[in-house]
Formats: structure tokens, sequence, C-alpha cells
């Protein structure tokens, strides 16, 4: 039993962990596919935890911050663009200088509006998303199956009404020995933007393989010049793609700061933006292949909390830098092309100059 | 004459100081096929360009079917019915057929209907005008000559009336023109106008019902191709009549300096490129091969030069071998006296973005008069740029100035003095002229024959014919990556043509 | 690969575009300094003085300027040869371990101008070794340079920690770090030069790295410019094509500009490890190496640019620190901040205002920009 709590522990880990690195891996993908090669998530992601938390905070609000997450967040992917798209300006360097402005400006302003040492306050009840269970069993069953008096008017709205039965069954279900607490903690014991984050990877691949917009977007990261003479604003359609982006990088952020933290920390992203980029090539820029990616990488981070100190089976004790290091090894491993062959979408990197 | 189906009135266009359309005026019928005729950089791309609405005109007017039409992008060209198959594809190599011919005309924010609707469509344009192709099929899979053919597609589906195509016979072979020529009169006889822009006379005699000359960015004269002349128009073209012929003596061939046999290339993507070529050039003779471009010239190019590896066979130089595994080093052929002034002078043969005379010593770095220990000798390497720019006439004559500041012409000759100057036994030039202003054209053939006059060998790929028969001995022609066939320098361009087509192949697995 | 911008004089073109950008840099970090409640001319006013107000200050900047020299090199010596290595930080601190060996090998046997030499040999070589992997997977298996030496950035940091929380670490200590090195192991202070004039120093780390740094801008100028391979590796860098043309091996030259690239990065360790720390910690490097990025898009890869730019970045560094004792709202990370604008402006939007300053110079003299005609490129 206590294994199978393990493993249950761990894979609910890799689930947590991989959720930001989904989204920003798939928040890549809709740059890189563009035609626009992206180190600069790693920021995009730090001033969304950072917006996120910040006005979620003062406005008392999670989704306030949600949405000031994405809004700063696609606005540094506009500089990026407005860099790299309209002034034809290298596209690596436009993301390291990204991700310092990113890096200094949330301490500055953090410690400048909070005097919290860099942090943001500490998020409140209802300022930060909470799981599903404990959103459905906090605010309905607690409260209401004891008080008789309230229960009559919660059965009143209509609202209640829709979410008291599954309620109930999530309450139920919870209770099955055995199976129960997995099930509660697995596939419910999770706020919404996991729910989001993983259907966003059906949603990316029908969006960039059974829409108009994906088929340009493809094309555009492929020969830009086909995209032109088409009569398609070249320009207008990475924006678009970096919007996207920048969506995908600020409920990134919000997850960090909102959800896997009770609020915002300097540096909170501590490299994640660079294994989403190490993910991204490593699912060959495909949105399936990118949450199994993550999905791996996140399970070697949480084995590597895991296991600190511990001795494995077979192979003994491995140590949690290893592990750490594991998807940068992994990913240089595949990029050298000893597993297959990574080959990225053919106009990335070089800005779009119409030919002379 | 029959209604104008396009006006241009008073166009002009400027790229920084380059004046690349001056007040150009021109008058096109409908249902009339109408070539545009011009050296390189005559300005009849960008004429076509502001005309599809990828550039716009600085100045003048534009008229659609007689009323005056606004074009500032490619989708207002499309909507008046304008329609332009471009030199280069635009083409998406990854996708479908059916895709690539959707992009941007898409009927719905879904594919799945947008390519249901495009499948029929299409169906019905291939019936039509006898346009085959499989829609499901991958550009990167097609021949050029079906890629081509997309583009036509392409136009068609997004309701052209109007079809312009830009040197569409570059890449093609002789029968593909051809085949490409019988859809252009098809789909004139539509009621299509169709405008033809090439460099070649001999497409514009064989098709066009009219023809207007450009030259240095002027619109020179429009004549009906009926009462016009090749002579003529070649007159129009350069501004003055052309040498055609070099004045040259009889070649006076000595011992055999390269040796070709049996030579296999292929290129990055595993195709063959080159076939089991053999060939020998000697001393003293110039051998030009004449092909279209694209049947494996540039390979073999590249592999007797040491820069690609072969598959098999072997090149004598000297009576030496070259290594042809790949670990050639170019440099130490050089030091053997093979000099290589290569097809591509931008990307190859010089770095713009040098200045003059580091490029003077491009290849020739290691030679140790350039040298002090592992440090260059900037003196020897500037007194030496000055004396290449004196004996070759470059212009401007500043061997500090970057190389990219410098007219085509002028850039090539710093490459041909940087080759010639090391007095190399054998010499091999691809496309000595590609670009180059006529004045220098002289010059350049001038210097290759003195080359052959002093006993060296000379070999020379050229996808001008005229080229070919004016400097070659002996002229090899390639086809699919074989020599399909040896003539002398008297041959004609019939005759020639008919092998570049792969006529005799063809016919013989036919 | 013709430009599409015309051509200015070279003293506009190295010299104020270049400050344009840079001013532009610095008027949005001032709205940043606004934003949190700041008086930014106080604050330009505080960042000068803290950097060059006292001799103290000037040793401090110039000690963070010599950090930004190596690293600032590294990365125009990549540049040159068309890479971008943005692995100058994992280089740098793995060769921290090349240090740690030797100083702690040698120190209590050799004087400190015996340790030096073999410490900068061994720093070199373990920057140059952690380059070479990335170096020859991007020349011989395709791998995209960047990607890699990122990726190594990271796997150096994993074995950094790795090594100062295990083996590096003095039994029963605490902290990640090695120990205190000895005298043998310390390198001797420059601030006796500042104080030749007449300005007096408390305690400040510059030490005689910073010559060897300026030895390093020296070479990487005579083998840019002035050597054989320098030749070549620009030529590899302005088009691989012409290099295989020329005869230059393409693996060969990777690696070579590379290793040089990693060694230069390995050297900086030498600064704060031997001249300053005296042991070598966790994270010693902390961002050098990025600021190397910056300092060489700034100096526009010639290695005198890129002198000045590292000691505008040691000013930053200096002022900044002195900033943050002034105003308590305005932190360190405030030179983080101006670092990405100055990459965004120098480097990304590098020719956002080229096109206004040639009207400008058009408007007076057409002739000054008269851009020759590229002649033979389309119709």
């Amino acid at each position: 039993m206590d294994f199978v709590n393990a493993i249950v522990q761990v894979l609910d880990s890799t689930i947590r962990l991989s959720v930001p690195l989904l989204l920003a891996c798939l928040a890549g993908l809709f740059s890189e596919r563009s035609g626009i090669f992206d180190i600069g998530l790693e920021g995009k992601m730090l001033v969304g935890a950072f917006a996120g938390a910040a006005a979620a905070s003062v406005f008392h609000s999670a989704f306030i911050g949600l949405g000031m997450a994405i809004l700063i967040s696609v606005a540094f992917a506009m500089v990026h663009g407005f860099a790299s798209i309209t002034h034809r300006g290298n596209q690596i360097v436009s993301g390291v200088a990204i991700n310092f402005i990113a890096a200094g400006s949330t301490i500055i302003l953090g410690q400048a509006w909070f005097q919290q040492g860099g942090r943001t306050p500490a998020l409140q009840p209802g300022e930060r998303f909470e799981s599903i269970t404990a959103y459905v069993i906090s605010n309905f069953l607690s409260t209401y199956s004891f008080s008789t008096a309230s229960f009559a008017d919660f059965l009143a709205s209509i609202r209640g009404l829709i979410l008291y039965l599954p309620a109930l069954l999530i309450d139920a279900l919870a209770r099955i020995p055995g199976f129960g607490p997995i099930f509660a903690e697995l596939v419910l014991g999770h706020s919404i933007l996991v729910y989001f984050a993983f259907a966003m990877v059906p949603f990316t691949w029908w969006v960039l393989f059974r829409t108009r917009f994906g088929l340009r977007l493809r094309a555009v990261g492929e020969n830009p010049a086909a995209v032109d003479t088409a009569g398609i604003s070249v320009a207008w359609l990475r924006y678009r793609a970096l919007i996207c982006t920048g969506i995908l990088t600020g409920v990134a952020g919000a997850y960090l700061s909102m959800v896997q933290n009770g609020g915002f920390v300097k540096d909170m992203t501590a490299g994640k933006g660079y294994i989403a980029l190490a993910a991204l090539i490593f699912a060959k820029w495909k949105p399936v292949n990118a949450m199994f990616a993550c999905l791996l990488f996140g399970f070697l981070d949480a084995a590597s909390i895991r296991l600190q100190g511990s001795p494995l089976p077979i192979v003994g004790k491995v140590s949690a830098q290893f592990m750490q290091a594991l998807p940068y090894v992994l990913t240089v491993v595949l990029l050298a092309g000893f597993i297959g062959k990574a080959i990225p979408p053919r106009a990335g990197g070089v800005p779009y100059v119409k030919e002379r | 004459m029959a209604q104008a189906a396009i006006e241009l009135i008073g166009i002009n266009k400027s790229f920084g100081a380059v004046r690349a359309n001056r007040d150009i005026n021109l008058e096109i019928a409908r249902g009339t096929i109408h070539g545009i005729v011009g050296e390189n950089g005559a300005g009849k791309s960008t004429l076509m360009s502001i005309l599809y609405g990828f550039y716009q005109a600085d100045s003048g007017e534009i008229r659609v079917g007689g009323n005056p039409a606004s074009i500032k992008t490619p989708n207002d060209a499309i909507a008046l019915g304008i329609g332009m198959v471009h030199q280069h594809f635009m083409l998406v190599d990854n996708f479908s057929v059916l895709e690539n011919i959707i992009l941007g005309a898409e009927s719905d924010a879904l594919l799945k209907r947008s390519i249901a609707k495009a499948r029929s469509e299409l169906e019905r344009l291939e019936r039509e005008y006898g346009l085959d192709v499989d829609p499901d099929a991958i550009i990167e899979e097609l021949p050029v000559g079906l890629q081509q053919r997309v583009e036509i597609l392409k136009a068609l589906y997004r309701g052209a009336e109007i079809l312009i195509l830009d040197e569409p016979t570059g890449v093609l072979t002789p029968a593909e023109a051809d085949h490409l020529f019988r859809i252009l009169k098809q789909l004139k006889d539509q009621g299509k106008t169709v405008v033809l822009i090439t460099h070649k006379l001999r497409e514009i005699m064989a098709i066009t019902d009219t023809v207007s000359v450009m030259r240095q960015g002027t619109m020179v004269a429009t004549r009906e191709t009926r009462k016009t002349t090749v002579e003529e128009l070649a007159e129009l073209m350069v501004g003055r009549r052309v040498l055609l012929r070099v004045e040259k003596g009889e070649a006076e061939a000595g011992a055999v300096k390269l040796a070709v046999k049996n030579l296999t290339v292929k290129d990055s993507r595993g195709v063959t490129m080159v076939d089991d070529i053999s060939f020998d050039v000697r001393g003293g003779e110039i051998v030009g091969i004449a092909g279209v471009a694209g049947n494996g010239q540039s390979e073999l190019l590249e592999a007797i030069s040491g820069i690609r590896r072969a598959v098999s066979g072997s090149v004598m130089l000297d009576g030496k071998p070259i290594d042809l595994t790949g670990a050639a080093d170019p440099g130490e052929l050089r030091d053997r006296g093979l000099a290589h002034v290569p097809e591509d002078r931008h990307h190859v043969g010089l770095v713009l973005a040098f200045e003059e005379n580091e490029n003077s010593i491009l290849g020739y770095h290691d030679d140790p008069r350039y040298l002090r220990g592992p440090f260059l000798n900037v003196d020897a390497i500037m007194a030496d740029a000055r004396d290449k720019i004196e004996k070759y006439d470059i212009r401007p004559g500043n061997p500090r100035l970057k190389t990219a500041n410098f007219s085509g012409g002028n850039q090539q000759k710093i490459v041909l003095a940087r080759e010639i100057e090391q007095d190399p036994g054998v010499l091999i030039v691809g496309q000595p002229t590609r670009g180059v202003d006529v004045g220098a054209i002289e010059f350049i053939h001038k210097r290759l024959i003195a080359m052959r006059d002093q006993g060296k060998a000379v070999l020379v790929v050229s996808v001008e014919l005229d080229e070919i028969r004016s400097l070659s001995d002996r002229i090899l022609v390639m086809f699919a990556g074989r020599i399909v066939g040896e003539r002398g320098p008297e041959a004609t361009e019939g005759e020639l043509g008919l092998l570049m087509a792969g006529v005799e192949r063809q016919e013989a697995a036919a | 690969m013709s430009t599409p911008y015309a051509k200015l004089p070279a003293w506009a073109d190295y010299g104020l575009i270049p400050l344009i950008n840079l001013s532009v840099a610095f008027i949005v970090a001032g709205f940043v300094v606004l934003l949190v409640g700041e008086n930014p001319f106080r604050a330009a006013v505080i960042l000068v003085e803290g950097a060059f107000g006292k001799g103290t200050g000037i040793a401090f900047t110039l000690f963070y300027a010599t950090t930004f020299i190596f690293t600032g090199l590294s990365v125009a010596v990549a540049a040159h040869c068309g890479l971008f290595n943005i692995g100058t930080e994992g280089q740098a601190y793995i060769a921290g371990l090349g240090i740690a060996i030797v100083c702690l090998s040698f120190d209590s046997v050799l004087p400190w101008w015996l340790t030096f030499p073999l410490a900068i040999v061994a720093s070199a070589a373990v920057g140059a070794l952690w380059a070479l992997i990335p170096a020859y997977l991007q020349a011989k298996r395709g791998s995209h340079i960047v990607i890699t030496t990122i990726m190594f950035n990271f796997i150096a940091a994993s074995i950094m920690v790795y090594l100062l929380v295990g083996a590096l670490k003095p039994a029963g200590s605490q902290a990640p770090q090695t120990r205190n090195f000895l005298a043998g192991a310390e390198l001797p202070k420059l601030n006796w030069i500042i104080e030749l004039f007449g300005a007096k120093i408390r305690s400040a780390p510059l030490n005689v790295t910073f010559l060897l740094a300026l030895a390093m801008a020296f070479l990487v100028w005579l083998l840019i410019w002035r050597t054989k391979l320098g030749y070549e590796m620009r030529t590899y860098g302005h088009s691989p094509k012409a290099a295989r043309y020329a005869g230059i091996s393409e693996t060969r030259i990777i690696i070579t500009a590379m290793m040089i690239s990693g060694a230069l990065a390995g050297m900086m360790a030498l600064n704060p490890v031997m001249g300053d720390q005296h042991n070598v910690a966790i994270d010693f490097v902390s961002g050098a190496g990025f600021v190397g990025i910056a300092v060489a898009l700034m100096g526009r890869l010639h290695p005198v640019g890129i002198v000045l730019a590292a000691i505008l970045f040691g000013m930053l560094y200096q002022g900044g620190a002195e900033l943050a004792f002034e105003m308590p709202a305005i932190s360190r990370d405030m030179i983080v901040i101006i670092q990405g604008l100055v990459i965004l402006f120098a480097g990304a939007l590098e020719h956002m205002f080229r096109p206004y300053i040639q009207a400008l110079f058009a408007s007076f003299s057409p002739r000054s920009v008269g851009m020759e005609a590229v002649k033979g490129k389309g119709a």
C-alpha cells in the first residue's frame, strides 16, 4: 500500500510539474511553427506569473489575476514580435532580451509595490485556483450539507443545482475504498488550469491541422514567400501566432504563481521555459508528442524530488542533480540525431525579407 | 486592336539609388500572349511584381480592363483576376498539392470543407486545361515541371483572367517547355491573357503575339511578334549590335590535363545528379558543357573542384588522381593548379561583406606569399589586390571597399582575377557571365580565350547556349546527369537544343 | 547577402547609431525607475558617482568589467564565426572546476605567480572542453548550437552543484563550496594603480586578472583581423559555402572557434574565484555569461568596443549596488533590466533608427549615403 501510495504521489506530482512545461511548450509550438524561434518562453512565463499573482492579490480575484497574466505575457510577446517581425531583428537575441527584462522587472516592480523582497503577498483562498475536489467540497458539501437553512437557499439557485449533483458524485467516488482516493487525487485533484492545459493538446492539434489559420501558420513557418504571394500578410500571421504564444505562456505563469505556489517568488520559472523548449524539440514540433515529452520531463523532475537520497532497486542511489540534468541530456542526444532527427520548421529563425 | 486587359501608365520604381523602372508605359491586349524581354536586371520582374502588388510603384497608374486599379497587395491583384507564376515557385514543399492550392484562398475557416470544395474545382480545371496533377501528392516529391503546373492551377483556382509567368522555362527541359507553351496557347484560346517574361528570344518568337523590350529600367519598344526578328529584338535588348562570336584562332589542343572517368555524384537527398560521366579536357582547348539548369552541371563542377563528395569514378589532374571521398581539400587542388570560378559568386566565390582585398585571396589565403607565420601579410595582400584591380580594370578601384558595393560584372572580375592570376593549369568556370553587364561579358570571354591560347585547359559550364557556342572548341551536352552528345562549335542551336532535351534518350526509352 | 540598408559614414555606423540605441535603452530604463516612484535623474547621478566617484568605486567597476571583458570576447569570437555561443555561462561555471583542482592542489606549495598560469591553463582548457561537445555536435551532426549550449548550461550547473555539495566540499562544512584557498592561490590586487592617481581605496577586489583581460582583448583583435585563422573564421561566419569553396574545413573551424570562445569564457572564472572569493561556490558566475551577450552586441563584436561596453556594465553593476543602498525601491536587479534593454535595442532592434538617420544624412548630403547599385540581382 505504501508503494502504491508512493506511485500515486509521484504520478500526481508528475502531472503538476508537467503542466507549466506543457503550456509553455505549446506556446513555443505556435511561435516556432510560424517561423519564430522563441527562447523567450522563460521570460514571458515569468512576467505572467508575476502579473497574475500581483493582480489576483490586489483585486482579490483569481480570474482577474489570470487575465492580467495573459495580458502582460501577450504584451511581451508583442515586443518580441516588434523586434523580430517588424524590425527583422535576430529572434534569438530578442528572446534573450525579453528574458532579462522579465527577470529584472518582476523583482524591481514586486519590491516597489509589495515590499516583500520581490515576492507578492501570499494569495488567499479565492485569489488562487484550487483543485476541483477542494473547490467542490469546500464550497458545497462542507458548507451546505450541514445547514438546512442555507441548503434550501442553495437548492433554489440554479447554479447550485447544476453543481451539487456532480459534487455529490465526486464525493461518493472519492469514498470508494482503494480506487477512490487515487481517483480523487490523480484525476480530480487538480485546478481548472490543469484541465485547460491538457485540453489544449487536442485543441492545438485541431487548430494546426484542421483550420485555415493552422494551415497558414504552418505555411508561414515553412515558406513565408508562398504566404506573401498568396495575398496573406506574413507579419500579421506571425503576430497572431505570437499572441497565441503569449496567451499560453501567460496561463503557464499563472499556474506557477497561482496554483503551484500561493504567490510570486523571484525567478520562480527557474529554467522551465528552457525545458519547455527542449521538450518542443524533443516532440519534433508536434502537439501530442509535446504532451508526452512534457510528461516525461515532469516525471523526471517529480522522481528526482521523490528520490532525494533514497536508493532505487536496481541502479542504487541516484543523485537529484542527475535526474534534473536528464531532460537536457536527453534533448542533446536527440539533437545529435542519435534517436531520430528533429527537423525544425524550415523558415525558422530567419526574418522574412521580400526578395529583390 | 482588342480591348486592353492591362494598361500601365508612367510607372516609376526605385530601390534606394537604383531606378528599376523609369516611366514605363505598356498596354496588353485581352486574349493575347504578350512577351516582355530584356537582359537580367532590365526591370522586367520588378514591373510585374508591381502589377501583382508585391511591390508598389513610386508613381504611375495601373488600369485593369479599362478601369483605374489600386493594387497594394497581392490580394488586390488576385481580386482583379491577376495571377502570377514566380520564377522561384511559391509553394510550401511539405504540403500537398491541394493544400498549396487553397492556401490564402480557403473557402472556409475549416480545412475539411475548403479542401473538399477545392478538390472538385481542381478536377474541373484539370479537365478543362489538360493539367493533370495528383491533388494529394506532396510538392517536394513532384518534378519541377509538375510543380510549375501546380503554380498555374493555383492562379486559375483564384479565378485569374490574366496570368503572368516570370522566366517559366529556366528550370524546364525544352520538352517540358513545349508542353508549357501548349498549355499557354490553350489558356489564350479560352480567352485568358498571358504575360510571359523571359530573356530567351526563341520562346518569344515561338509563342507570343506581341513583344515588349525592356532595357535598363525603360521600355524601349513594343512589336508585333510576326513583324519582328530575333536580330532586331536582340539589338533592342542590348542597345547595340551584339558581338555573338568572340574572335579566336584555331585551338591547338595539347596533352590531357583533366580526365574525368565514370564519375557519379549524388546530391544531399541521395538523388543521382551526375551519372557515370567520362570526358577529357586538353591543354589549349575550351570545353563547354551545355544543358538546362539542374541537369547535374553544378554537382559535376563541385565534385571536380573537391567541394562535393563523389560516389564513384575518378578525376585525374595532370595524370594524378583527385581525392573524391569528400575529404579532398580544395586548397590542395589549387596548389596542384586547378582553379575554379564557381557558379554562385554571391555565396560561394565571394564573401560580399569582405573588403575587396580580402576576397582577392579567398582560397589562396594559405599561400605563403600572403602570410607571415600565422599572421596575414596585409601589405602583400593590398599590393596584390591593387595589381589585380589594375590588370582587370575593376571599378571602383578601391581595395578597401566592401565587395557588396561592386556591380555584378566587377564582382565577377574580382573572382576571375584571383583565379587566373594564380596561373593555373586547369580553369573550370561555372556560368562565366551570369548577371554580368554586356561590356564585361566581352572582357571575360576574351580572358578565357587568352587562357586557352596560353595552353591551359578550360572547362566552361553555362546555361546560355550562345555563350557555349561562341567560346567552346568542343561542346558536351548534359541531360539528366549524363553526357548525351559531343559536338563541334559549328553545331546548330536546334541540334544542341534537341540534345539538351534528351530527345534521343527519351525515344530510346519509349 | 546584400544588406537592405544603405551605407553610412563609419563614425555614424560605429559611434552614432550604437549611442542612440544605448540612449533609448537608458530612457526606457528611466521610465521603469519612474514607475517605482523614484527620480531617474537622481538615480543616474547616484549610479555614476557610485561607479566613478571614489577610488573604491572605480576599482569595483573595473573588477566587474574584467569579468565582462572575458565573456564579451567569448561571445564575440564565436559570433565572428557565425555561431551564437549562449553557453558562456556554463563554460565559465564549469571552468571553476579546473581552477578548484589547481588551487586546491598547489595553493600550499606554489607562490601565486606559479599557481596563476596553471590556473589560466586549467580554466581555459575546461571551458574549451565544455564548448567542444556542442561544437562537435553542430559540426558533425548539425545540432543547433544555440539549443545545445543552453542545455549545456543546465548540465554544467547540475554537475557543479553535485560536486560542490559532494566531492569538493570539505568534510564537516555545511556551505556548498570548496575550502578557502591559501595565499598561494590568491591573486594580488591592482588597487595601487588607482591609488597612484591619488584616490583612496578601502578594499576592492580589482586584481591582476584585469591585465589578463586586456591582453586577451588585444589577442582577440589580432586573431580576428590579422591571422589566417581569424580570416577563415570570418569567412565561415559570413558564408559557410564560401568557406567550403576556399578549402576551409567546416568541422575544424567550428570546433576551433568554439574552443577559443569556451577558453575565454573559462578564464572569466579566474577573476571572482582567485581574485575575490578565494573559493569556488555555487553560482559564482551569476549571469556574467549572459551579460557577455549584451557586451558583445554593444561592442559590435570589436575588442575595443567590448572593453568599453564591459566598463559600462561594470559601472552599472557597481553603481547599481550604490543605487540599491541609496534608493531602497531599486535593487541591483535594475541592472538586469538595463541589460535586457541594451540587448533589445543594441542587438535585436539594431537597425530600428537606421532609416531615420540615413534619411537625415541624405537630406544634408545625398553623396555621403550614395549607395552603390548592387546590380545583377533580380530583374
